[in-house]
């Protein structure tokens, strides 16, 4: 993964336009967050190969950025994303690195299930 | 002091969870000619740590851990290494009958004197605590008298409090290399913990050394 490059990212977004397409998002604060500090609210998100259809998306923010996607019937979005990568199986993988390289958010989109 | 054993099934959610508190006595067992069985449920699929700049994609990263582990499974000296395919921080929410019958079937099959996992109720991670929770399920099916020992691992806040000090402590200095090996063969998840570690020992912190030598464990306390 490299640090996000917004039009590259905005070209990719585009390229699953108005297709099936499979989601993977999760969002983390890591499974110790209360351990490490008792006063820490720990709550997080996870889907994995739901399958959308998105009629319109972007990426917005100045960095870390945020990517939203428009359905026929609702949305997706996420935000805190710094990283991306066009994998070799042409999957687009975003995520958000905090300073120290943990990830706290992953947005990625396949034209095939996840496995 | 480690008792002899006849053979020990060691049982983890993640690559990584058998390093910093069991890999001594994992290794010990080994070097005394017991057979030692690691089973692995996941593959730590949903670590945190990709690095930044990244040396990993969330996609990538079960494969990374999963030559991690077999490099720990070898640094130990452990022949039988399995590996579960359930997926990290899902373990709670499957059948615990199923998770339960899996554990099961490694115990007819391999008739183990003592079984090594997490305290349900003293184990932090939801994960962790599944996994305690199969394997006691597991071993309750035994009849009281014929059961295998169960050894169990805690660190929640409160574990000392409720439980007790450990009533087993191992002795691992003889295997404090394979120790060190099994930490650093998994190097995504404990470069920072190693490096750290490192210069503790170096400097003869009393900490440190005694993490080094010392393995303590909870033998588990059955209601029946």
């Amino acid at each position: 993964m490299q640090a996000i490059e917004k039009s590259e990212v905005q070209k990719l977004i585009d390229q699953f336009l108005n297709e099936d397409v499979y989601i993977h998002i999760e969002t983390t604060n890591g499974a110790y967050a209360t351990h490490n500090d008792p006063s820490f609210f720990n709550a997080s998100a996870f889907i994995r190969n739901a399958r959308i259809r998105y009629e319109r998306g972007n990426i917005t923010g100045d960095g870390p950025f945020r990517v939203g996607l428009k359905m026929e019937l609702g949305w997706i979005y996420g935000e805190g994303l710094t990283h991306y990568e066009l994998d070799e199986q042409g999957r687009l993988l975003m995520a958000g690195l905090d300073h120290t390289g943990k990830l706290a958010i992953a947005f990625e989109i396949s034209r095939t299930p996840f496995e | 002091m480690i008792e002899n054993e006849r053979h020990v099934l060691v049982v983890f959610p993640h690559p990584d969870d058998e390093a910093f508190g069991v890999s001594g006595t994992i290794a010990s067992f080994v070097k005394q000619g017991t057979p030692v069985t690691y089973a692995c449920l996941t593959l730590g699929e949903m670590g945190r740590n990709l690095g930044n700049p990244p040396f990993a994609t969330r996609e990538s990263l079960p494969k990374i851990r999963k030559t991690e582990l077999q490099n720990s499974a070898k640094a130990m000296g452990v022949k039988d290494l399995r590996m579960l395919g359930l997926r990290d921080k899902t373990v709670e929410f499957e059948d615990e009958e199923k998770l339960a019958d899996l554990i099961s079937e490694m115990i007819d099959e391999l008739n183990p004197s003592l079984i090594i996992t997490f305290y349900p109720g003293y184990s932090v991670h939801p994960d962790h605590e599944a996994t305690g929770r199969a394997v006691v399920r597991a071993v309750s099916r035994i009849a009281k008298e014929e059961r295998p020992k169960l050894y169990c691992v805690a660190f929640s806040n409160n574990c000392e409090e409720e439980l007790g000090k450990p009533d087993i402590i191992h002795d691992v200095s003889q295997a404090a290399k394979e120790k060190l090996g099994a930490i650093q063969a998994h190097k995504t998840q404990t470069a920072f913990f190693y490096d750290n570690m490192a210069k503790r020992l170096e400097a003869k912190d009393p900490d440190a050394l005694k993490w080094l030598q010392y393995e303590r464990f909870w033998t588990y306390k059955w209601n029946d």
